[in-house]
């Protein structure tokens, strides 16, 4: 049906559309958490600024799972590579996954003002967590991870979870929190109470302007500072997904496929623009500020995996074990299943999410939580 | 060969991780179903009662399902932290459900059941309660997709060795999601799941009117329970899961450690009500047989035997030798690609290799194996007999307790005297935890019995491990339990204090005279 190296490119595509989705519905969840007790200053408003994500932060984390899930039948390689190898950093993730659900439905079930600062805290801290290891995690590809696998593909990995904390990593984590915080901002001026909407506005702006600092400053270094690699022997796009059968030399920076194709700057262009666009249009009516710290996401995310391509999780202790699109995928017949499945299901898991915010539209104003507050 | 610590504490963390998940999905699975068949009565006659009973079981069902959710994570995520190698070796068969399940299933029901919540005053009747069957539906087409993953470890169909990329890769997707033990499978966890949700609102029912409170509200429910119970009791028992255990030898193995069945039995083989396994003497004291019913059961024939332990380990000897020509010839195969008899002999003897694979832990390089290490990894292949043995018969104990529990409720349901006997109404709410332990039983039985395979005849478990520290598993394992443990206590507390708060105390029902308006205000307040 298709041949094998389209359908890897495809897969690596959504696996970028995951990550983006992810990041867009689910980000603007962690990005309220994060700001939780800067915008809302007290239990009132903390529950309409939660209210705002309640009834879609399940739905939104699907796209954490559906990721992972997804890389495990497309990318099992990279599946067990990352998660394996960044152990400590995903167990974090995780716990980080499990106090949220809990926390949500949880905190406003008993009225006490030690329970609710506590669930308060936790969520303010698995969105802040949450949001700095991924960037710190995606930092981390740029520099090389400490991975070789041996000929049975059985991999080893010598570093431990401090070591992922390097200034370029941590720079990349800055990165992904301002981009998460600037959403949920935007998010937050768009569905809150008119109150903590103005304060998400102006804290929505800030964070653009520190997202565009930490940003350029990345990719200046990125530029100058950090070696990039490149596939210099593999048999073809179709090849066998394993590892050993390419070699890797390393090249000055990581630009090298921004200079074969050109088209790859729409993506950092795309995000400079989206962070631009959140300060023209925060606290403007209308979805303008939400949907521009969208592209901004969206940019940002496809710029790095523009930058690393063909590589998805480049090896700094044994280039060959690199993982490219090329040799870590699934076999042609999974990947031509799994695509069916996601161009059916896709849509309507679209179709309906659409329908669902759609139901939920409007603000949620103070006076709705002092009235009633419902069976959540 | 990876560390033996790592293996064990990983295996433990799975373990717990997964037996504690199950604490919250099946009171899901079950539960949501209840929800749409009182909303649905609710629609139909437009009776308010039948809309707040929806509420309040909403209430303990949006408790337990975020904690359903919230250790549902772990669980997709592990294979990879933990069980790097067995994700690298079966994900090309083993990811597509699992990914499957979020697309078709997770994201219907993580979508809806916001709206199951925030949407009462948003949509109409109809429109809401078909948010209430989509978030059902969703729950279980989740079930569907875990299954079809769970049984293919159980009975690896549809897929083949790929000397080149080192790994299972899929040959037929249909044969993976029509396979025999995944549907069985399907078909008795989720009734065991509806147990598990009519039983809790059933003793929880029961408790209002030992009280003397909410009668009319308990007795609704209690009617929805009984007949929802007993049909999901009955299915559990008769749709057991047995018929799954013949069709590969691992089941088969699995079948006669639950029965403790040293030797091939003449079929129609009998079943073992009760016995003492003795696995030293490779035999069962004091064993009380019922004649032909295991042969009836497992094989829905007379004449079909059923092998016994010492002749499928005789067996595991024979594949465990077949397989080391195919594990040589792998070995010759990554020296050199091109060795078109390597890959010849490979392709003949494939089947097999997973067997010489168990050979790993009795020796590091499996080519040198004696006679003597053959005979100990083929003794490895049996599971831990009297603890299948017991927990089987505990959880089959419970499942004809179940039906006979539902059958005398859905009698008293129909006279209309469900608060006629205090000692029912007693055991009803007794009876509240045994469904959760006859479900992790079960667990206990398809997993444990499973050993020592990750993938049954394909990869041994000890073989599937990340490359991680005892000490990196040490501390996530800690971590787990610690925070498990302190979120089952705060979920525990929530439940109780919401169960006992009952509709009458969240205001819910009766609606208070004053102030019909703002009925949940007290569940917010209180």
């Amino acid at each position: 049906m298709f041949d094998y190296e389209f359908l890897r490119v495809i897969w690596w595509l959504i696996l970028g559309v995951l990550l983006i989705g992810f990041a867009v519905f689910d980000g603007f969840d962690f990005g309220v958490a994060a700001l939780l007790k800067v915008i809302g200053r007290n239990d009132e408003e903390r529950r309409a600024l939660l209210e705002t994500i309640e009834p879609v932060w399940e739905g939104n984390q699907v796209w954490f799972v559906l990721g992972g899930g997804a890389a495990f039948a497309a990318w099992p390689l990279l599946y067990a590579v990352s998660f394996s190898g960044l152990y400590i950093a995903m167990f974090v993730v995780l716990l980080a996954f499990i106090v949220r659900p809990v926390g949500f439905n949880f905190r406003n079930k008993m009225p006490g003002a030690r329970w609710r600062g506590f669930w308060d805290w936790a969520l303010t801290l698995s969105g802040v967590v949450v949001a700095l290891v991924a960037g710190v995690a995606f930092g981390n590809l740029f520099l090389g991870v400490p991975f070789r696998f041996d000929e049975e593909l059985r991999m080893t990995w010598q570093g431990g979870f401090l070591d992922l904390f390097r200034p370029f990593a941590l720079l990349a984590g800055v990165v992904s929190l301002t981009m998460l915080a600037t959403h949920g901002a935007t998010y937050a001026a768009l569905k809150a109470d008119e109150t903590l909407a103005a304060r998400a506005a102006r804290l929505a702006r800030l964070g653009a302007i520190a997202f565009l600092v930490a940003y350029a400053l990345a990719g200046a270094w990125l530029a100058y500072r950090v070696p990039g690699y490149t596939v210099t022997a593999i048999e073809s796009g179709a090849s066998v997904s394993n590892p050993l059968f390419k070699t890797v030399a390393g090249s000055s920076n990581w630009f090298g496929s921004y200079a074969i194709r050109p088209l790859f700057w729409l993506a950092p262009a795309a995000a400079a623009l989206g962070a631009l666009g959140v300060l023209a249009l925060a606290g403007r009516r209308g979805m303008g500020g939400f949907l521009a710290s969208s592209l901004m996401i969206a940019g940002t995310i496809l710029s790095a995996g523009f930058a690393l391509f063909p590589f998805l999780l480049p090896s700094s202790l044994d280039p060959r074990s690199s993982l490219t699109v090329w040799d870590a995928s699934s076999s042609r017949t999974t990947l031509a299943i799994m695509l069916v499945c996601v161009l059916v299901f896709l849509p309507l898991v679209l179709a309906y999410t659409a329908w669902v915010y759609r139901v939920l539209r409007g603000r949620v104003t103070l006076e709705h939580v002092r009235k009633s507050h419902g069976m959540y | 060969m990876a560390d033996a610590a790592v293996v064990d504490l990983s295996r433990l963390q799975f373990a717990l991780t997964a037996l504690y998940h199950f604490l919250f999905v099946p009171l899901t699975l079950g539960l949501s179903w209840m929800l749409a068949i009182m909303e649905s009565v609710y629609v139909m006659t437009g009776r308010e009662i039948w809309k707040r009973m929806v509420q309040f079981w909403g209430v303990l069902f949006g408790i337990n399902f975020a904690m359903g959710v919230a250790t549902g994570v772990t669980m997709e995520f592990q294979f990879g932290t933990n069980w790097a190698y067995y994700a690298h070796y079966v994900g090309d068969i083993f990811g597509a459900p699992l990914a499957i399940e979020g697309l078709m299933a997770f994201f219907l029901e993580a979508t809806f059941v916001g709206l199951f919540f925030f949407g009462w005053e948003r949509l109409s009747k109809l429109q809401h309660l078909i948010c209430t069957f989509l978030l059902a539906l969703g729950t279980n087409l989740s079930a569907v997709w875990i299954l079809i993953a769970n049984g293919w470890m159980q009975h690896p169909v549809g897929a083949e060795f790929n000397p080149d990329t080192m790994r299972m890769e899929i040959t037929s997707f249909r044969d993976v999601i029509f396979n025999p033990v995944a549907q069985a499978k399907f078909v008795h966890t989720v009734s065991a799941g509806y147990v598990v949700g009519a039983m809790f609102v059933l003793s929880i029912s029961a408790w209002y009117l030992l009280r003397g409170r909410n009668a009319d509200f308990a007795k609704r429910s209690m009617t929805v329970a009984a007949s929802f119970g007993l049909a999901a009791a009955l299915s559990v028992v008769v749709l057991g899961d047995e018929s799954g255990y013949t069709v590969s030898e691992n089941q088969k193995m699995k079948l006669a450690a639950i029965e403790a069945m040293w030797e091939t039995e003449p079929p129609p083989a009998p079943f073992t009500v009760f016995g003492l396994p003795d696995v030293a003497a490779r035999t069962t004291h004091a064993a009380v047989r019922v004649p032909w019913a295991l042969g009836l059961i497992a094989t829905r024939s007379t004449d079909t035997p059923l092998p016994g332990i010492n002749d499928l380990e005789q067996r595991a000897e024979e594949r465990i030798a077949d397989g080391l020509i195919a594990y040589d010839a792998m070995l010759r195969l990554r020296a050199d690609r091109s060795d078109a008899d390597a890959r010849l002999a490979l392709r003949d003897h494939a089947g097999d290799l997973g067997y010489a694979l168990l050979l790993k832990r009795v020796i590091d390089d499996p080519r040198k194996a004696t006679p003597e290490d053959i005979r100990k990894a083929a003794a490895s292949t049996i599971p831990n007999v009297p603890v299948l043995f017991w927990s089987f018969r505990v959880m089959v104990g419970l499942g004809f307790f179940f039906i006979l529990l539902f059958a005398y409720s859905f009698w008293l349901a129909s006279k209309r005297r469900l608060d006629a006997h205090r000692w029912y109404l007693q055991l009803a709410l007794w009876s509240l935890p045994l469904p959760w332990l006859a479900a992790e039983l079960g667990w206990i039985v398809a997993e444990y019995g499973r050993q020592p395979w990750a993938i049954e005849g394909v990869l041994p478990t000890a073989l599937g491990v990340s490359s991680v520290s005892a000490t990196q598993v040490w501390f996530s394992l800690g971590g787990f339990v610690l925070f498990y443990t302190a979120l089952a206590v705060v979920d525990a507390m929530l439940m109780l204090k919401y169960a006992r708060k009952g509709p009458d105390g969240l205001g819910m029902w009766p609606p208070p005279a004053a102030a019909p308006a703002m009925p949940l205000q007290a569940a917010s307040n209180a």
